[in-house]
């Protein structure tokens, strides 16, 4: 583009024109710099499209994961099938399994089947196929705890099945369910009716949100919150870990090492860790954490540990920049006061370094927060169906999965229910990603010293 | 070169407060100042002059230790402040910061408040034993400054928003707050514009009371307003040393006078 030099004006003499007009040679500048401008703008609105396709189909397949679709049953809680010997006895009543929660169930469908008006040769047993195999276990729950309440009939609000909250979020066809055994396009029929009485509604999920991951046949009830959780975890230790770590490494590499080979080779390492695949680093962490030193398979800790190798050449390589930019006339002004090299290090060059070392520390961090690889080579994909605090996920040695992970389970699984939430479970891994960026950018902005 | 008969007399009238002996420095395989002989007067200014790159910074820089920072600097001979050899292995650098004070071309103020620059060496040589105590030192080291006036009012401001001549009358002020014996100045008006250049130069006169003040200067009008003695550096040697006003009118050594009057550096 710049090669302009082989034209026919030999080079060293200017032609005697007027500036008014371009001679031929500025006018070949001239076009040679519009057409790179223009190659810039492509290139940048190529990506811009790419970045807006990217949100739309974010947006579009991950948003219906946040509502879902609920019936509300009244239902008889029996006594006679709920507790036998009628005495309320909490142990008698924990006898009777989900199972023995079905036929009330069936019962309160067809009730309701009935009460809206729908000619239906469909048993209780059929109607079950509308609602998820999660309300039996819902309603022994309730009664669980609330065993005064055994013969009245109570308001249940529980999930529709994975079919039924797709079709009503566009999802399922009737089409589509000519080969499907869990339901029919008479059942859709039913649901239309008692989408029009108020029966079936959707509304906001935040068991998608706060709940626990749930079996393959149940996408309905799956929530991301107790790998929010595991994550969580895992991210403290990552920066109880190699935010003190790295720091010390830099500080020490940075300004009190001396220049020889040694630290020469491992400067280049620390770089060179930075572009290992971080899948390395999770067979590592099974070697290293698991089969050497015997720690629990799937647990925050171990996750934690092996993030915090992927992220500490992260953290060294910015803290170093960072330490690198304070400028050495404070080095000097301290050291010229007479403050020993700690003194002038800790007390001047550190605080001036601190923008740089945060964000550094939490761009690491959200690194961290979305590596799937490593995870997945030590185990972190626990299946974790039971919910905070009572569940097995409450500390950092317990099994867990984590946000990312999970995601990935879900788009694994077949149910296109499952697809939905996997959706749903990226646009919260980029929330925390990006809050986390915003922090970043906030905090160099706020603290950014000029001298 | 400095043993002229006219000047032997006037050395002994003031304590030497420095003497370098065959003083050797090398940056790796660089002979920076080589075989320097000098004997440094209390309560006088010594001006270091000569063209650049001649080594007059370098030399400045052995008689605190400054160039210990630098890895591949390495400085024989010997240099004895108050008789007592500073590169001897029981010295503590910090120690010797703390008596040779020093002041930077370029004027670099802590980014915090101006009473924070000034409390800082006070604070960690441990100088003041309460508020009120360091209260005082910071007024007397300002007013030794030169620029209390100008700042009282705004002892809490940041020291980075004075303007060029102010900073650099701050750092004067920050490095006599550890009450130095020696003050160190690297080219400290280089970045001033001349009215703030003759605040400093104004400033240095007066501190020469107190300390021993050696100055390093590209002005040769600098070194003749402030100096008392003047030393003529030239690609490493010291050329010539003696009175300023015998150095700048009438040189022995025949490349002080042409570097004096303009023919080389």
């Amino acid at each position: 583009m710049t090669d302009a030099t082989a034209s026919g004006v030999p080079a060293g003499k200017h032609t005697s024109g007027s500036l008014l007009e371009q001679n031929p040679r500025t006018k070949r500048r001239n076009a040679a710099e519009a057409r790179f401008k223009m190659y810039g703008m492509a290139a940048v609105g190529i990506g811009l499209v790419f970045l807006v396709l990217l949100l739309v189909a974010i947006v579009r397949n991950g948003v219906p994961a946040y509502t879902q679709t609920f019936l509300s049953l009244p239902i008889e809680l029996k006594a006679e099938a709920l507790d036998k010997n009628g005495n309320r006895d909490l142990d008698d009543i924990r006898k009777v399994s989900t199972f023995g929660y079905n036929p009330l169930l069936d019962e309160a469908l067809l009730r309701v089947v009935a009460d809206n008006g729908i000619e239906s040769d469909y048993s209780g047993a059929d109607l079950r196929k509308m609602i998820s195999s999660s309300a039996a276990a819902q309603v022994r729950d309730y009664v669980l705890t609330h065993p005064a309440d055994i013969g009245e009939t109570v308001e249940f609000r529980v999930l529709a099945s994975s079919r039924v909250d797709g079709y009503l979020k566009g999802r399922v066809v009737r089409e589509d369910l000519e080969r499907d055994k869990n339901l029919d396009a008479a059942h859709l029929d039913i649901i239309d009716v008692l989408r029009d009485e108020g029966v079936v509604s959707r509304t906001f999920n935040w068991a998608f949100i706060f709940g626990a991951d749930a079996s393959e046949s149940r996408p309905e009830q799956a929530g991301i919150g107790v790998s929010m959780l595991g994550s969580l975890f895992m991210m403290i230790v990552v920066l109880l870990l190699s935010l003190p770590i790295g720091v010390a490494a830099s500080i020490y590499l940075e300004e009190f090492a001396p220049k020889n080979r040694w630290t020469d080779l491992i400067e280049v390492n620390i770089s060179n860790l930075a572009a290992v695949p971080s899948i390395v680093f999770g067979i590592l962490g099974l070697a290293v954490f698991i089969q050497f030193m015997h720690l629990p398979q799937s647990a925050p800790l171990v996750g934690g540990l092996v993030l915090t190798l992927m992220t500490l050449p992260t953290i060294i390589i910015s803290t170093r920049a960072s330490l690198k930019s304070v400028p050495p006339s404070i080095r000097d002004a301290a050291l010229g006061v007479g403050a020993s090299k700690m003194q002038s290090v800790f007390h001047h060059v550190l605080p001036l370094a601190m923008p740089g070392i945060l964000t550094g520390t939490i761009i690491g961090l959200a690194q961290a927060l979305g590596e799937t690889a490593p995870l997945l080579l030590i185990g972190m994909v626990g299946y974790i169906a039971s919910n905070y605090p009572d569940g097995v996920a409450s500390g950092f040695l317990d099994p867990n999965s984590a946000m990312p992970a999970q995601i990935y389970e879900w788009a694994k699984r077949a149910d296109p229910a499952y697809y939905e939430r996997a959706w749903g479970g990226i646009i919260i891994l980029l929330l925390f990603l990006m809050t986390m960026n915003i922090i970043a950018v906030i905090l160099r902005r706020r603290f950014e010293r000029r001298w | 070169m400095y043993d002229s008969p006219s000047l032997e007399t006037k050395v002994t009238d003031k304590a030497i407060k420095i003497a370098a002996q065959n003083v050797q420095v090398f940056y790796g395989d660089t002979h920076a100042i080589k075989d320097v002989n000098v004997q440094i007067q209390d309560k006088t200014v010594t001006a270091f002059i000569g063209p650049s790159g001649c080594g007059k910074s370098t030399f400045l820089r052995c008689l605190n230790r400054m160039n210990d920072t630098i890895d591949i600097c390495r400085v024989e001979g010997d240099i004895l402040l108050d008789g007592e050899d500073i590169y001897d292995k029981r010295v503590d650098p910090v120690q010797l910061r703390a008596k040779v004070g020093m002041v930077f071309q370029k004027p670099n103020p802590f980014p915090k408040s101006i009473y924070d620059n000034i409390a800082y060496g006070p604070r960690i040589h441990g100088l003041a034993k309460s508020k009120a105590d360091l209260d005082e030192i910071v007024e007397r080291s300002l007013r030794r400054g030169a620029i209390w006036d100008e700042v009282k009012d705004r002892l809490h401001a940041p020291g980075t928003g004075l303007s060029g001549g102010q900073q650099q009358r701050l750092c004067i002020a920050r490095a006599v707050a550890t009450e130095p014996e020696v003050l160190l100045m690297d080219e400290p008006c280089s970045a001033l514009d001349p009215i703030a250049t003759g605040q400093v130069e104004e400033l240095i006169d007066e501190l020469r009371d107190s300390y021993s003040v050696v100055i390093v200067t590209h002005s040769m009008q600098q070194a003749a307003r402030v100096s008392q003695k003047t030393a003529f550096f030239h690609l490493g040697n010291l050329v010539e040393y003696g009175e300023t006003s015998q150095i700048f009118t009438n040189p022995v050594d025949s490349r002080t006078e042409s570097y004096i009057t303009g023919r080389i550096g």
